[in-house]
């Protein structure tokens, strides 16, 4: 089994020099049979371990099920992009126990997998080969975490289109199906059955137990899982940062469609402009009102205004402190064909020489 | 609670950095030039740009951003296809900026090879933007104050000790000709670096008996081209300037010089004298993780130690490591408290605790809105001597890393030993050349031989 650290989400990554070389057989011996759950009553949380290293993160299953999506007219602080409510239905699906920390993003966006093997001198597993196919980044000009702390703290400063990229990294990596959640996804999670401002009630007053925000973060990001998690067992879904999720930004959602008999089902508006895209969850520097289960945010250019480089790259929103992500599995893989139609993948990316 | 539109929150609004605000910027009154005055009628300022990769794109579509009259009309690069991108890049941003009509750079005025530069310099152009890999900076800089010629040049100023004695020589002569010089250390242009080192220089930490600097990080791009696509070695090491000495200077100079600047300036270092600069530094460095032939000859880390002429030391730390913590600050040491800037955190602890909070416009464009106001009222402005000494405290700090040695300023800075090239072309020899292998010399500490 994996190295038993009471951990919250993810291990430090390994000192190199400790040659505690995984096969692809121990690998396998490794991989939780959770992670290999069918059907909806099958699924239970699992711990992933990424290939060749110490790092690892853990996914919640998340019931299927119905819920209102958006925030009623009466809720304090509600913003008019919350609305219209309407009904809106979920397959079920995993999702990060946790934001993604450096530790795990890291291995991605630098390639450490690879240097590693490189190191040990191991040979690649036809999935590290298939993970070895996605673009990485290229390197980002300054110290992305603004010195404000790395292991056990979220990665921050991506584009979306990073955030898509390192789930298709990690999706090869892992041989399951990772993903940006859906905005429908992203909110169902978070209210985690509740109707109410937040995850744990209408009242801001409590939000300190449950999240990082603009009057306890000491104006940085904090480590991811540190505050009580929402009934679901989800934590910094309030706070900490902003999470990237797959839709298109709108002032409104979508008028729920009448020949719709029943809730929508598995909402998601399909991005076709770079800006604005949608975040949620609020962050470090926000107030209570900018955490709520409801509230929304959109991507903008400004969020890259101090990259010197000319074109800005396109991995990187230079000055999106507040910006990180979280990955969810849904139980059923979308097909090809879906995958393109809904954009749910990273595009390919060759970067510039 | 009564509904509010999105635009009544405060935090949520992020603060736009408006393109063109140009602080200071003077009515046109009446211009002293040496050179060519914009004609009665016509204010319109006439960039040209020298080196249209990353940075130039960068800097030029800044210059394009600034307050006034002014258009792109000349523009040089070693290499057409990098010539041809970095124009195209240029033409997106002024047509997202709506103002398409400041990039008009006529077929003829497009310069491509070794002695682009100096084309650039005979066309008609008022300003010229020297963003070239930084080896070439001395040479550019020099041409273009023979010219006449405005600049805004990209740090670092040179790669070596002969290169930095021709900027200070050229920055006396722009001075005397009232010319205008930027240099990129943008710091200067930020804020909460503006406040906090003003309120050390008023005293906020009392003395400052020690400082440390940092550009610790994961690396910048990797090598562009392999030698099979290039036409030579010449080719090869210009494409991939940054792994080779005399182009990049290292990442000691290219990149670590903005902290290393920061610490003479929190110093109150006298760029006009060249006064209160280090008197000496030393320190080790090495290839531990690029190790790779493709990565050329510099090293992944140095650490230094200055010290200045009272004693003060300044240890200074810059490594490319994926997978190391990253560190891109300042911090000095004082009897009265410390000062904290880069990152997230721009504060001073101590008897006089204070801390930057809030935004502050993107100090790239100021630093251009900043120089191009002053072109237009004719104010002196010069950043070049600045930017020459700071260069060449990064210098020593390579040369005391390559070295093994301490290395004295002076010492360095009368250095004969040039690492720049005899000839200039594409079948011309690099200073620096592989073996049959593809593998370079390293610097070898002990035995290197660096003044």
């Amino acid at each position: 089994m994996n190295g038993q650290f009471p951990s919250v989400c993810s291990l430090l990554i390994a000192a190199v020099l400790a040659f505690n070389v995984l096969t692809v057989a121990d690998a396998a011996d490794k991989e939780p049979a959770a992670a290999d759950a069918k059907t909806e009553k099958e699924m239970k949380p699992y711990k992933q371990t990424i290939t060749g290293t110490d790092v690892s993160f853990e996914m919640l299953p998340i019931p299927g099920g119905t819920f209102t999506m958006g925030s009623p007219e009466d809720e304090a602080d509600r913003y008019t992009d919350e609305a219209p409510q309407r009904e809106v239905k979920i397959e079920p699906f995993w999702m990060g126990k946790c934001e993604v920390t450096w530790d795990e993003y890291d291995i991605w966006s630098f390639s450490l997998d690879q240097k590693i093997r490189k190191l040990r001198g191991v040979e690649p597993t036809e999935q590290d080969k298939k993970a070895d196919a996605v673009t990485r980044p290229t390197p980002p000009y300054t110290d992305m975490t603004f010195s404000m702390g790395h292991d056990g703290f979220p990665a921050i400063c991506m584009t979306q289109l990073a955030a898509k990229t390192y789930c298709k990294w990690l999706s090869q990596k892992t041989g399951h199906y990772y993903r940006l959640p859906t905005e429908a996804e992203w909110e169902y999670a978070c209210r985690a059955g509740t109707t109410t401002a937040f995850s744990f009630g209408d009242d801001p007053g409590k939000i300190g137990e449950y999240a990082w925000y603009a009057d306890n973060s000491d104006d940085q990001y904090q480590k991811v899982g540190k505050k009580k998690p929402n009934p679901w067992g989800l934590h910094d879904m309030h706070g900490n940062v902003n999470e990237w999720v797959l839709d298109q930004y709108q002032e409104t959602y979508p008028a729920p469609d009448k020949s719709v008999q029943g809730p929508l089902p598995s909402p998601l508006v399909v991005a076709t402009e770079l800006y604005p895209r949608v975040v949620r969850g609020g962050s470090w520097e926000d107030d209570p009102a900018d955490l709520r289960s409801a509230t929304r945010r959109g991507s903008e250019e400004e969020w890259k205004y101090q990259d010197p480089q000319i074109p800005q790259s396109v991995w990187y929103h230079t000055d999106a402190l507040f910006v990180g992500f979280r990955i969810v599995r849904p139980l059923r893989v979308p097909s090809e064909k879906e995958r393109a139609e809904l954009k749910l993948d990273a595009k390919k990316v060759v970067n510039q020489r | 609670m009564s509904e509010k539109s999105n635009e009544s929150s405060t935090r949520r609004d992020f603060l736009k950095a408006s393109s063109v605000v140009a602080a200071g910027a003077g009515v046109l009154g009446n211009l002293s030039f040496s050179s060519q005055a914009f004609a009665a009628g016509d204010d319109t300022i006439r960039v040209g740009l020298i080196g249209a990769g990353g940075r130039g794109r960068g800097a030029a579509t800044q210059a394009l951003s600034t307050e006034g009259n002014i258009k792109l009309v000349a523009i040089a690069d070693a290499f057409s296809d990098r010539l041809e991108d970095g124009l195209a890049y240029i033409n997106g941003q002024m047509q997202k900026n709506k103002t398409p009509e400041r990039v008009d750079v006529a077929e003829e005025n497009k310069f491509v090879g070794f002695d682009a530069y100096q084309k650039v310099l005979d066309s008609d152009v008022d300003v010229v933007i020297l963003a070239t890999p930084p080896g070439f900076r001395p040479i550019h800089f020099e041409a273009a104050v023979n010219a006449d010629k405005h600049v805004f040049m990209e740090k670092p100023v040179a790669t070596d000790a002969p290169g930095v004695r021709k900027v200070l020589a050229a920055a006396q002569a722009a001075k005397q000709k009232n010319l205008a010089v930027g240099v990129g250390l943008q710091r200067h242009h930020q804020k909460p670096y503006l406040e906090l080192v003003d309120r050390v220089h008023n005293g906020a930490i009392g003395d400052i008996v020690a400082m440390r600097v940092y550009w610790n990080g994961g690396g910048v791009w990797d090598p562009r081209r392999t030698r099979e696509e290039c036409s030579g070695e010449m080719e090869y090491q210009m494409r991939n300037w940054y792994y080779y000495t005399w182009l990049c200077g290292d990442h000691i100079v290219e990149q670590h010089i903005h902290n290393l600047d920061v610490g003479n300036w929190l110093m109150k270092a006298n760029p006009a004298t060249g006064e209160g600069y280090p008197v000496s530094a030393s320190g080790m460095g090495g290839r531990q993780v690029r190790t790779d032939k493709k990565y050329g000859e510099i090293f992944d880390h140095h650490a230094v130690e200055y010290v200045y002429d009272n004693g003060t030391r300044m240890y200074s730390q810059c490594r490319h490591m994926p997978g190391c913590p990253g560190n891109v600050t300042e911090h000095a040491h004082g009897t009265k408290g410390v000062v904290h800037l880069g990152g997230r955190d721009y504060s001073i602890e101590g008897e006089n605790n204070t801390k930057f909070k809030g935004k502050y416009r993107d100090p790239y464009q100021v630093e251009h809105d900043q120089l191009f106001a002053a072109i237009r009222s004719g104010t002196p402005y010069s950043e070049a001597e600045r930017g020459a000494y700071s260069t060449l405290t990064a210098i020593i700090g390579r040369l005391a890393t390559y070295s093994g040695k301490e290395i004295k300023w002076n010492q360095a800075l009368n250095s004969e030993i040039s690492l720049m090239p005899e000839t200039y072309a594409w079948d011309a020899a690099p200073p620096t050349l592989p073996n049959e292998h593809g593998e370079y010399q390293i610097a070898h500490p002990g035995l290197s031989k660096v003044v």
